[in-house]
């Protein structure tokens, strides 16, 4: 029997604690975070530079305003609420279609619009924000997702995470929500992680609640083999991304919406660990290899290239 | 590892400072590194009464200057109406008390403080007073006192064998009728000692009497009693006039050397010491902070025993946080147990002091669970963030009152000290728990009230150990030293023992 630490080590498994001393403080600048926390900031920002995201239906300020919910709304059926501040996916409801006054959650139960004035109340007074801190609740776009992941999918918005290292992307994943993740594509509220290669963007078999898994829990079809269209795009994408915030360590959140294509979701200055798990595959060697690098290419093409370099160059036997 | 370097270096300057700081009150200030080592604190007080003329009254009284096996804590004073000073006597000291008039009967008191040094057959230190005389004993007593000698020389090796044969010689009837006649020489104890004395002088051995006063708890109305030192050329041995035993016996303080007066009165009559003597246990501690004070070390006057004793309380538990603070580093960052709030569950520890272990975790237990249920029937009523918190509070006091009078009417008492359970924070984790409940489901909650709960007992048992407490608070510069091992952890970027079991998939591909 070996010690643990020396196999994770050999494994190039990166940790928490090295996450944070390493990576998130030493290439994340504090000032920075604003961009990636508020979610309202990072739309604009991506709107700025060119970059697909979800269409903002409108935003909830005051107390007050909740009143003025279905003025917002006007037409659209389905939507989703979000808090700006929001963390780990915490306090965001996706409403799937609108019956009389009431509303169908991503699960298929029922929600009042009492129900909703209150979630969006919460949201208001920081309940899911980080630090406690007031918010504001954010009403945008629900992504009708790529029928791609159909099988795989239990309900709610897969999204595929990819962590950029200083520009360069090193590892993805598909996100796939399941029965006990209520709709959302969090691993830590028992999505599915499953990991995707970075040269032919095919899936592979993922992660469940840090065990390895093979097929969907709730739907039972397999995961690996699926090809997601336009995954060069969507690299570079999500390369792109690192010039809207700088940051060095960033978690990039695309959806593959069924019009629209690739959107990005959001941007996480804090992304975890799992997706070494789902990609059956530590970080380490990979970000070890860009940081010993003098300069990185300014053009996200070559980043994109040079990621898939690396990842090439830095296979695990 | 370069960059960690700055780290090393204030993490390693920090400890050096801390530890060399605690070194030096342990070995200079003889701080103890253990808790509660008591030792033998003796108040002796010495009543000095004299019958005074009516004229200026100068009363002289000889006081102890360093008796062999005990050391000065602390000495007063004490009159009415008497001018006082202190001077050196020979061997001895001296205190002075001085009145321009004064009539009738008059008392002053000296008292000592003094506790027992650990030294091994403790004797006076002043050098080789030089061979004496031999006395002139008249010619009948002549010739006993060479007889004498003559016996016991040829039963001895070297002066202290020579001496101790002596005196039991003296205390024994013998078959020698001579010597015989020299154990009439003394008709008191004092006189007794003097006459073995200059008997010794006959063999031109040093000798010298001595004070001193048998240390027995509450003891009053007691006089010196006489002890006798000879001198072997190297240093002084004491030993006993009536059987030549080695040694001073315990507990016996040597209060003035030699048969100078103990008390002398100018313009008085009648002068008459008493002594009485109380015995008490002090903590090393709080004795070298007296010691401190009489070396004038400025270390001591800026410690914790300089402020006011509720001050000192206060710190007593106050230091014992960053206890539980490292703690909580320590089982955060590389155990990797979750908690609700960084520091919460070192609040609960702290209230865990007044309940004791099992009855915080059971009624901490308690409150949380109750207030939880209370909490899901709330969120049914969709109230607002704030005066949602604000109902969990007072529902969280009245749960605590409920348990106090139930307990109380049971007769378990300890259920009453829920009343010191931080009640802001036992909301706020309710408030937590609920919203992790909610999101992450009832697994999610139990693992992080399960693991504050846990950090909470374990940083009880470690800010409630005697030794660690103790430490904090009679050395706080050992906070350096925590304060740098948290800088040092705060450079670790190893795995968490947590990341061993959520990584298990990649242990198991990997461990075969």
């Amino acid at each position: 029997m070996r010690w643990p630490g020396t196999i994770l080590r050999e494994a190039g498994i990166l940790s928490m604690n090295q996450r944070n001393a390493d990576y998130i403080m030493l290439n994340n600048k504090r000032r920075l975070y604003p961009l990636v926390d508020d979610k309202l900031k990072t739309k604009e920002l991506a709107q700025q530079a060119g970059i697909a995201v979800p269409e903002l239906y409108g935003v909830v300020k005051t107390e007050h305003a909740i009143g003025d919910l279905e003025d917002l709304l006007g037409e659209h059926r389905s939507f989703v609420v979000k808090p700006a501040h929001g963390s780990g996916g915490n306090g965001i409801l996706v409403i799937t279609d609108r019956r009389q006054s009431r509303y169908v959650k991503a699960s298929g139960s029922m929600m009042s619009a009492d129900d909703l004035n209150h979630h969006i109340s919460n949201i208001l007074s920081g309940m899911f924000s980080l630090g406690g801190m007031p918010d504001h609740a954010m009403v945008e776009y629900c992504v009708q997702f790529d029928p791609i992941f159909e099988d795989v999918a239990f309900q709610g918005v897969p999204d595929i995470r990819t962590i950029v290292f200083r520009g360069v992307p090193v590892a993805s994943m598909v996100r796939l929500p399941t029965r006990a993740s209520d709709g959302k594509a969090n691993l830590h509220q028992g999505a599915v992680g499953a990991g995707i290669d970075m040269a032919t963007g095919l899936t592979q078999s993922g992660v469940c609640q840090n065990a390895r898994v093979t097929t969907h829990p709730d739907t039972g079809a397999p995961l690996a083999g699926i090809s997601i269209p336009g995954w060069d795009k969507l690299l570079l994408l999500a390369a792109r991304c690192y010039d809207l915030a700088a940051l060095g360590y960033l978690g990039v959140d695309v959806v593959l919406d069924r019009e629209h294509g690739p959107l990005v979701l959001e941007l996480n200055a804090r992304p975890g660990l799992s997706i070494q798990l789902a990609n059956r595959r530590g970080l380490l060697p990979a970000l070890k290899a860009i940081e010993r690098m003098k300069t990185i290419p300014t053009s996200a093409d070559e980043r994109v290239a040079l990621g898939l370099d690396l990842l090439v160059r830095h296979a695990p036997s | 590892m370069l960059r960690n370097l700055p780290v090393w270096i204030i993490a390693a300057l920090l400890m050096a400072a801390g530890a060399a700081m605690c070194a030096y009150k342990v070995r200079a200030l003889g701080l103890p590194l253990l808790p509660s080592t008591d030792t033998a604190v003796w108040t002796v007080e010495a009543r000095a009464a004299f019958r005074a003329r009516g004229g200026p009254v100068k009363a002289t009284l000889l006081i102890p200057k360093q008796p062999p096996g005990f050391e000065h804590l602390d000495e007063h004073y004490i009159s009415n109406g008497f001018g006082v000073t202190q001077e050196a006597s020979g061997l001895n000291r001296a205190a002075l008390w001085a009145v321009r008039r004064a009539n009738g009967t008059q008392a002053v008191y000296y008292r000592l403080t003094v506790y027992e040094t650990d030294t091994d057959n403790p004797t006076h230190q002043d050098p080789f007073p030089g061979y004496p005389r031999v006395p002139d004993y008249g010619e009948s007593t002549q010739a006993a006192v060479n007889a004498l000698l003559n016996e016991v020389r040829s039963e001895s090796a070297d002066i202290a064998t020579f001496a101790r044969a002596l005196i039991a010689r003296m205390n024994r009837e013998g078959a020698n009728p001579s010597v015989d006649s020299l154990r009439t020489g003394g008709d008191s104890p004092g006189a007794w000692a003097q006459w073995l004395v200059d008997v010794l002088a006959g063999a031109r051995i040093p000798a010298r009497v001595i004070w001193g006063l048998p240390l027995v708890d509450g003891t009053r109305d007691a006089t010196l009693v006489p002890y006798i030192e000879v001198h072997n050329e190297q240093r002084w041995i004491p030993m006993s006039p009536e059987t030549g035993k080695v040694g001073l016996p315990d507990d016996f303080l040597v209060w003035r050397i030699g048969n100078d007066p103990l008390l002398a009165v100018d313009g008085g009559a009648q002068p008459d010491v008493r002594f009485s003597v109380t015995r008490s246990q002090r903590q090393i501690v709080s004795i070298a902070r007296d010691r401190a004070r009489q070396h004038g070390s400025l270390v001591l006057d800026y410690s914790l025993f300089s402020l006011p004793v509720q001050t000192q309380n206060v710190y007593r538990v106050l230091l014992t946080v960053p206890l539980g603070a490292f703690l909580v580093v320590l089982l955060r960052n590389v155990v990797g147990v979750k908690t609700f709030g960084t520091f919460m569950p070192i609040l609960i520890a702290l209230a865990f002091r007044e309940t004791k272990l099992i009855w915080g975790i059971v009624l901490f237990t308690l409150i949380v669970a109750l207030g939880l249920g209370l909490r899901f029937a709330l969120e049914r009523l969709k109230l607002l963030l704030v005066p949602r918190l604000a109902s969990v509070l007072i529902i969280v006091i009245l749960l605590m009152l409920l348990v106090s009078l139930v307990s109380h009417h049971l007769g378990m008492d300890r259920g009453l000290s829920i009343a010191l359970f931080p009640m802001v924070i036992l909301a706020m984790t309710i408030e937590r728990m609920s919203l992790v409940w909610e999101e992450h489901g009832a697994w999610e909650a139990i693992l992080q009230g399960g693991g504050s709960l846990l950090v909470a007992a374990a940083g009880f048992l470690v800010m409630s150990n005697p030794l660690l407490t103790h430490l904090v608070f009679v050395f706080p510069e050992l906070l350096l030293v925590l304060l740098g091992a948290c800088l040092i952890l705060g450079r670790y970027t190893g795995y968490r023992l947590s990341e061993f079991w959520r990584f298990r998939a990649v242990l198991a591909g990997k461990d075969q």
